[in-house]
């Protein structure tokens, strides 16, 4: 069957089986920072925006995302980028593996939590990344870099 | 993994249900705990074009479609002012933001889970649920029900000024519960819902005085997360706890 949706922007047309899910699609359309790390619909890894919201795309069924936006780690390069030396300077990165997933959620929450000048603090931030698993760091480092990003990005 | 051959979004309930029939058709929900599931499906429904994914408020009931997500059970404003923190209580635990954005209400409750705890909380507020054949059905009559194959269309939370407190027990942030439980009070009429024992939730009526020993009365068995034993204990425990956030007005 074939589905429509706008992809980091640009319209998308393409062929699918009716059971895909969005994880796979997203890969064959060449959007690599996509990746499935625990196959139990919990790690995070995973995570794109639909229509602006974070979601785990290995558990939506492509068939059902004609017609809405989808956001994946390659359409936000700058920001990404911005964040991405704030986790290097704080050497919360080791192998890597799952910071598409993390850095998509984080630039999620900044949207969603600081709004009219609210700035969430660590329990809040740790709640809301939560569902992001990282195997390598501890945590300490990402949060260290998370809070110092979103104080200076944020004031 | 499932296999799929085919997906339908109907335009109203009569097809979705009539699509439903069939043993090989399978209403997706929000694909959270299906993916993990075996099996082939000859066609997956998606409830998705049916606009039951909303919350809405009235004077006098909640109306929470089956298709809203977990995440709006817990960001919902007017949840929030009547009942406070219940609902973002017994959501937050939940695997993660991204997960909730996706896992939805009629999927959790229409599941029955045994791990659920949507449906511990849900068993102590004035729920029904609307099936679109067998009409409103109370959640405490729903979940001693044979499965069969109607559609949850939405849940009906009364508005009728209970008090109300969530809590549950986990070996880990985010992990699956090892015991969940609510509570509320009424006139002096208490509910008291005990869930993941590992059996799916139910519920009994008690006093506040006499919630411990209601717990007691619920049966507990063993898992990889915790002995029967264990459970037992901690149902007293967060029976106990929830009693005193009651007493206190924390709720």
């Amino acid at each position: 069957m074939e589905v429509q949706f706008e992809l980091n922007g640009k319209p998308v047309h393409t062929e699918i089986e009716a059971g895909a899910v969005l994880l796979d699609v997203l890969r064959d359309l060449g959007c690599y920072s996509v990746k499935c790390g625990c196959e139990t619909t919990n790690c995070g890894l995973c995570t794109v925006w639909v229509d602006g919201t974070p979601r785990l795309s290995c558990s939506i069924l492509a068939a059902g995302i004609s017609g809405r936006k989808i956001t994946t780690l390659e359409g936000l390069q700058e920001e990404a980028a911005r964040f991405g030396a704030y986790l290097a300077a704080e050497g919360a990165e080791q192998c890597g593996y799952c910071s598409p997933g993390f850095i998509m959620n984080v630039l999620a929450m900044e949207r969603e939590l600081c709004v009219s000048g609210h700035c969430p603090d660590a329990e809040e931030i740790r709640e809301y990344l939560a569902g992001n698993l990282c195997r390598c760091t501890g945590y300490a480092g990402q949060l260290r870099a998370v809070e110092k990003y979103l104080r200076e990005s944020r004031g | 993994m499932i296999t799929v051959k085919n997906y339908v979004k109907p335009g109203t309930l009569e097809e979705a249900y009539e699509l439903n029939q069939k043993r090989a058709n399978r209403i997706i929900g929000g694909m959270m705990w299906i993916r993990m599931g075996r099996g082939n499906v000859n066609t997956v429904i998606d409830l998705s074009g049916l606009g039951l994914d909303q919350i809405t408020e009235t004077e006098t009931e909640f109306r929470i479609g089956c298709m809203s997500t977990l995440r709006q059970l817990e960001t919902h404003s007017g949840l929030k002012e009547t009942f406070g923190d219940f609902f973002k209580e017994c959501t937050r635990h939940i695997v993660g933001v991204q997960f909730r954005n996706g896992a939805t209400v009629g999927g959790s409750i229409f599941g029955r889970y045994g791990f659920s705890d949507i449906l511990t909380a849900f068993l102590v507020l004035d729920t029904k649920v609307k099936l679109y054949k067998k009409g409103i059905v109370p959640l405490s009559e729903f979940i001693r029900m044979d499965r069969d194959r109607d559609i949850l269309e939405e849940l009906i939370v009364a508005k009728d000024g209970r008090k109300a407190v969530y809590l549950s027990e986990r070996r880990s942030q985010t992990d699956f519960p090892v015991l969940t439980c609510a509570a509320s009070e009424k006139d002096g009429t208490v509910l008291l819902s005990i869930g993941a024992r590992p059996m799916k939730a139910d519920v009994t009526e008690t006093t506040i005085d006499e919630m411990e020993q209601a717990a007691d009365t619920f049966t507990y068995g063993s898992n990889m997360r915790g002995s029967g034993e264990y459970r037992k204990h901690l149902g007293r425990v967060l029976a106990g706890r929830a009693k005193k956030a009651l007493e206190e007005g924390n709720v």
